[in-house]
């Protein structure tokens, strides 16, 4: 890999452009509820930083994205990751790519079921939308009948979870590093994965194909070497398809992504779907508010991991086209079955020209013992974050 | 008798010969004089532009955008674009792609590079401001020749700079009824058919804004092309200032450019 750029880079001669782009930010987070367990702080203070920097020559580019953040509170939150290291050639109607990167597959908001490229950073945030750099060969080709892209992912992440002085925590000490992985090959497993995608006029449609190993860990209840019970992750092999499509009518657009997912473990389907509906100029102004309304379903139900399994989210986006990008983003969940519901607030804007201020609020409510959010109940927190730009 | 059908008969025909000799409607006018102005500014291809985007508040504060992007001529249908944000730095990056057509709502798809994601959206918008300026949607991409009925109304001196050309003045109605317009009148100078001024009509009739094209530019020895444009609002006493930097006509751009796969790769 290392000979390969050095190759390409030696062969390139003068760089026609370069660009550095990325941010760094301050954040601070408070948990309006006391600590569960010992050890966990109410109040955190946390730093990041993410430069990116792309290099351009003919039809080549050299990404380059390090990400560092250090967590006061919790160490395992302090973690750094490449987040892409990818060289791409992209001639005409075809692409190769490889190195580190990050590609995301799905067309709903509130969960997004098929993206399952890339690990999810679960320390960085709950809500999965960020994810570690995956090692990745990719070749894509664009005809008439669409654009296909073709997967080698060689080597596993396995998912970061809040340590001891972090939150949430789950009511036995999960031990990330007793993974047990069902491939003999453990994280060195190649895995390979395959996505069709094609525009019909008002539909995007993509169907895509995966085998490896899963992202999602199974938490299996073991004892470490002290014999105290511990929750163990599990890795399983498991072969997946999906479907994901939006449809596009007027203001209104509509989504669906699908899986069907067969390991040894565990065979199940599950889905999520809906739509937004875009308000545009409401009360005469050139403000635009977007109705989401989305539902989640998971064949395994109460017997799988997934607290998404029978669940309504609905919510409302507003954009104001104001000079300062001002945006909020307000949704509810709530899960059929167990009753058990959250509430997320998120919004932001711009100050001056190179930075961004954001809050994000979120509580969970009237969560039983029976739904997987139960691990969160006590930690509704307020986030406060100040990026500044490069 | 007969003296007075062939007289009726003589007449009716001098009538018919003069009726084809005669001017043109208003309509007719108008639709000749738009798509004379359409057929001089197709033909190129493909191009690509930097610009620079400026916001001046009623107080007089400036705020800059930078974007740059590309656009495709496809035939019998409208251009494709993509255009990239430069700045303010915490959307640069972020892109849109655009499939036009003239005769329904357009294709359209946002990436958003904090995720990775190509979004599709919704493109009925026509009327929301673009990057809180004065400009709106349909400002920027709306002048495919099907989208208006045409009327022609006078003829005058150019205005401002161009003082020195004759203008035809035409009225175009958009047919969506999405469009925050009622009409807007359009003057296009009779030499080189290019546009030096529009004002906007909102839907009570009354003039919204006003956009002034200069610094015209000659490319390929046949496009014209303004680098600047002035987008004044006369009821919020706001502006927009445009400014071309860097255009380039047949850089060999292709379907393959406009591509959500391209979307993805955009920077």
């Amino acid at each position: 890999m290392t000979a390969l750029l050095a190759a390409v880079i030696g062969s390139a001669g003068a760089v026609a452009a370069q660009d550095l782009a990325g941010s760094g930010s301050l954040e601070v987070t408070g948990w309006f509820q006391a600590p569960l367990y010992p050890g966990q702080q109410r109040v955190d203070v946390s730093l990041m930083l993410s430069p990116e920097l792309a290099l351009e020559w003919a039809d080549q580019r050299l990404l380059v994205t390090p990400f560092v953040r250090w967590d006061q509170a919790d160490p395992e939150r302090t973690h750094w990751d490449v987040r892409e290291l990818l060289w791409e050639y992209a001639p005409g109607n075809w692409e190769l790519r490889a190195g580190v990167g990050r590609v995301f597959w799905g067309v709903t908001e509130f969960q997004h079921l098929v993206d399952i490229i890339n690990q999810t950073d679960f320390v960085e945030n709950i809500d999965g939308e960020d994810k570690l750099g995956q090692p990745m060969v990719q070749v894509g080709i664009f005809r008439s009948w669409g654009s296909l892209d073709l997967f080698v992912l060689p080597g596993f992440r396995t998912r970061p979870f809040p340590g001891p002085g972090g939150r949430p925590q789950f009511p036995l000490p999960l031990r990330p590093e007793l993974a047990v992985f069902e491939s003999a090959a453990g994280r060195g497993h190649v895995d390979v994965a395959a996505r069709w995608s094609h525009v019909l006029g008002p539909a995007d449609l993509g169907l895509a194909y995966f085998r490896g190993t899963s992202r999602e860990p199974r938490f299996v209840v073991g004892t470490d070497a002290e014999d105290s019970p511990v929750l163990i992750p599990h890795y399983d092999q498991i072969d997946q398809a999906s479907l994901d499509l939006s449809w596009v009518a007027g203001a209104w657009l509509w989504k669906l992504e699908v899986l069907n997912r067969d390991g040894a473990a565990e065979r199940f389907a599950a889905l999520t779907g809906g739509f937004e509906y875009t308000l545009y100029g409401v009360a005469g102004s050139s403000t635009d508010l977007g109705l989401l309304l989305e539902y989640a379903w998971d064949e395994r139900g109460r017997f799988g991991q997934n607290p998404f399994n029978d669940d309504v989210f609905a919510g409302s986006r507003l954009a104001l086209s104001d000079v300062s990008g001002t945006e909020l983003l307000a949704g509810l969940g709530l899960d059929r079955r167990t009753g058990a519901g959250f509430v997320t607030v998120e919004g932001s804007r711009r100050i001056g020209n190179r930075w961004r201020a954001s809050l994000e609020v979120r509580g969970f409510f009237a969560v039983p013992p029976t739904d997987f959010l139960y691990p969160l109940r006590g930690d509704d927190y307020m986030r406060l974050q100040l990026e500044r730009f490069f | 008798m007969a003296h007075v059908v062939s007289l009726v008969a003589a007449a009716w025909l001098t009538l018919s010969l003069m009726g084809a000799a005669q001017e043109r409607t208003p309509e007719e006018r108008g639709l000749a004089i738009a798509t004379e102005a359409d057929a001089r500014a197709s033909g190129w291809h493909d191009s690509t532009a930097e610009m620079e985007m400026t916001l001046v508040a009623r107080t007089g504060d400036e705020t800059v955008r930078r974007l740059h992007g590309s656009s495709l001529e496809v035939d019998g249908d409208g251009d494709r674009s993509l255009v990239v944000f430069d700045s303010p730095r915490d959307i640069s990056g972020t892109a849109v792609l655009t499939y036009a057509h003239p005769d329904e709502a357009d294709d359209q798809w946002l990436y958003l590079p904090a995720l990775k994601r190509v979004k599709r959206i919704a493109a009925a918008n026509q009327s929301s401001a673009f990057m809180g300026s004065e400009f709106a949607y349909e400002d920027l991409v709306g002048d495919e020749l099907g989208k208006y009925t045409y009327r022609w109304l006078r003829d005058e001196p150019c205005p401002g700079q161009a003082a020195t050309l004759d203008c035809f003045v035409i009225e175009r109605r958009p047919r969506a009824d999405t469009s925050g317009y009622s009409r807007q009148e359009v003057w296009l100078d009779s030499r080189e058919y290019r546009p030096w001024k529009i004002d906007y009509f909102d839907r009570r009739d009354a003039v919204l804004k006003t956009l002034t094209y200069s610094a015209y530019e000659r490319h390929l020895d046949r496009f014209w092309r303004a680098h600047d444009m002035v987008m004044v609002n006369h009821q919020t006493g706001r502006e927009t200032r445009l400014h071309w930097a860097e255009i380039a006509f047949g850089t060999g751009l292709s379907d393959a450019d406009f591509s959500t796969a391209a979307l993805r790769r955009a920077r």
